[in-house]
């Protein structure tokens, strides 16, 4: 798998480009009638695509430690220049143990948290227990990618704790690729944050031999103070972000929900 | 390889030219806010052909069951498309005869898997909705678009509303703004959109909703001043070369 960093960067790319490797098969000559129908639709979804970027919500970030989780993202909802509200929150609870921040298009965002709860409670009747989070994370992989000539427009963390009640991160593209990480940022804050992040961080290479546990060295209440300066950084130069942050702390004891102001402007 | 007529036929026979590419006949903004008792809403009457004001008695406050109210924007066709659903709706409710009813959380998100579902298919409604209500003592107003999104405010606008009144709501507006203090903000952002937005027409009504139940105001007009001198020489202190 790509590192979740790469394949955000390029996210809207990398599926767009999906497209292009259709219209090459097409030209190849099988199966004509069925992938011009096809290449249609994907083409209306470029268009689209480019239509759904003006509604969009923005900014997460989460940080995972070695006994806690950090989930944040700010409240602003905006389309183009104009901010719709400035309290939406893009936090969803999707178990007791996993939250999902996300970014991109709000009303596919609504309809993958509709998808995705429904599909627990079922997994709930089931099983008669709440699902973990990387089995969430396995889940919303496989929700997304279910559409993947069709993708749902959202970029998504899922934080939470596993079942050994240690920080866990996943980072997501559009289509569903995604990694476990020890921090991650997306939206249009992700290129402010992210460098930030890897700064401050400084986790042990992903390429190391053998391989070291990316959970941050930090306290929780470090984790937390870092993610609010990340915030009030970010929404220096982002004009997506702002408003307020909302701030979500999972540990061995239980949920905590905090906000902050940010500015406004 | 496919010719380009082959394409053509195909993409026709996908009945794409049923679709709405663009809208006909639309209404400009609408606004709505909450106040201490309930919901008001306000919006003009213009239905604009293009830059043509066409239609000037468009009523585009309707009510939807017992305790709610919606408002539209955008293309007048499409939204008395969405009455009838409403209307289907509120009677297939009503024909359980449980005692039950629709309240105006429900058809808000009624509305927005409506409108979700059109623009999945590439032929959205081409409207911006509000939609607002009371039931058991609870306020609620909330925005839908033509592609699906949609959220809960305090207040909410339309359009132009989002640039030209929300900021003044942003400034003015009070949970507990009494009814004769919401008619009188709206008035004074419905009077900015007619300044500043050339679809905007001089006749509006405003819609009240509370537990107590609906009214829809009669067609009134609002009193204007043009004699700003901005307004009356515009270039004053901008001058061009001509």
């Amino acid at each position: 798998m790509a590192s979740g960093h790469g394949w955000f960067g390029s996210g809207c790319f990398c599926s767009l480009g999906g497209v292009g490797c259709h219209r090459k098969r097409k030209d190849g000559g099988d199966g004509e009638d069925d992938i011009s129908f096809l290449l249609q639709k994907a083409e209306n979804v470029g268009k689209e695509w480019k239509k759904m970027e003006r509604k969009k919500i923005k900014t997460c970030v989460a940080i995972a430690g070695a006994d806690y989780c950090v989930i944040a993202a700010d409240t602003r909802m905006s389309t183009g220049y104009s901010i719709l509200t400035r309290d939406y929150s893009k936090i969803c609870k999707l178990a007791d143990k996993s939250f999902m921040a996300s970014s991109g298009f709000q009303a596919d965002v609504k309809a993958l948290q509709k998808v995705l709860s429904s599909r627990h409670l079922i997994y709930q009747h089931q099983h008669n227990k709440q699902m973990s989070c990387p089995a969430m994370a396995q889940l919303l992989s496989n929700t997304l990618y279910y559409k993947r000539f069709f993708p749902y427009y959202a970029f998504n963390v899922l934080g939470g704790l596993d079942s050994e009640g240690k920080g866990c991160v996943f980072t997501y593209d559009a289509v569903g690729s995604y990694e476990r990480v020890g921090y991650s940022a997306q939206g249009s804050g992700a290129t402010l944050i992210t460098p930030f992040l890897d700064n401050q961080l400084k986790s042990p290479s992903p390429l190391l031999l053998p391989a070291k546990d990316a959970v941050t060295p930090l306290s929780e209440a470090e984790a937390v103070d870092l993610v609010k300066t990340c915030f009030s950084s970010a929404t220096e130069r982002d004009i997506y972000t702002g408003d307020s942050v909302e701030i979500i702390i999972l540990n061995g004891k239980g949920v905590r929900h905090e906000t902050e102001q940010l500015r406004r402007d | 390889m496919v010719s380009p007529q082959t394409e053509n036929s195909l993409l026709q026979s996908e009945g794409d030219l049923q679709r709405t590419q663009y809208p006909y006949v639309t209404g400009t903004s609408v606004i709505g806010i909450k106040y201490k008792d309930g919901i008001l809403m306000a919006a003009d009457m213009g239905g604009s052909y293009g830059s043509t004001i066409r239609y000037k008695s468009v009523e585009r406050l309707k009510q939807v069951g017992k305790h709610s109210l919606i408002g539209a924007s955008g293309e007048i066709s499409d939204f008395q498309e969405i009455l009838h659903y409403l209307d289907e709706l509120i009677l297939r409710d009503n024909m359980w005869d449980d005692g039950n009813s629709l309240g105006p959380k429900e058809v808000h998100n009624y509305l927005t898997r409506v409108m979700y579902n059109r623009r999945n298919k590439f032929d959205p409604l081409w409207n911006s909705l509000i939609l607002g209500g009371v039931k058991n003592g609870q306020k609620y107003l909330g925005s839908v678009s033509m592609i699906g999104v949609h959220f809960e405010d305090d207040h909410v606008a339309t359009g132009f509303g989002n640039h030209l009144a929300r900021p003044i709501l942003r400034e003015e507006w009070r949970e507990d703004l009494t009814f004769e203090e919401g008619v009188k903000l709206l008035e004074k952002c419905m009077r900015n959109l007619l300044y500043r937005d050339r679809s905007a027409v001089n006749k509006l009504q405003i819609a009240k909703i509370t537990e107590e139940g609906l009214t829809i105001s009669q067609p009134y007009s609002l009193k204007t001043f043009w004699n700003f001198a901005a307004f009356q020489n515009p270039t004053v202190g901008a001058e061009g070369s001509w």
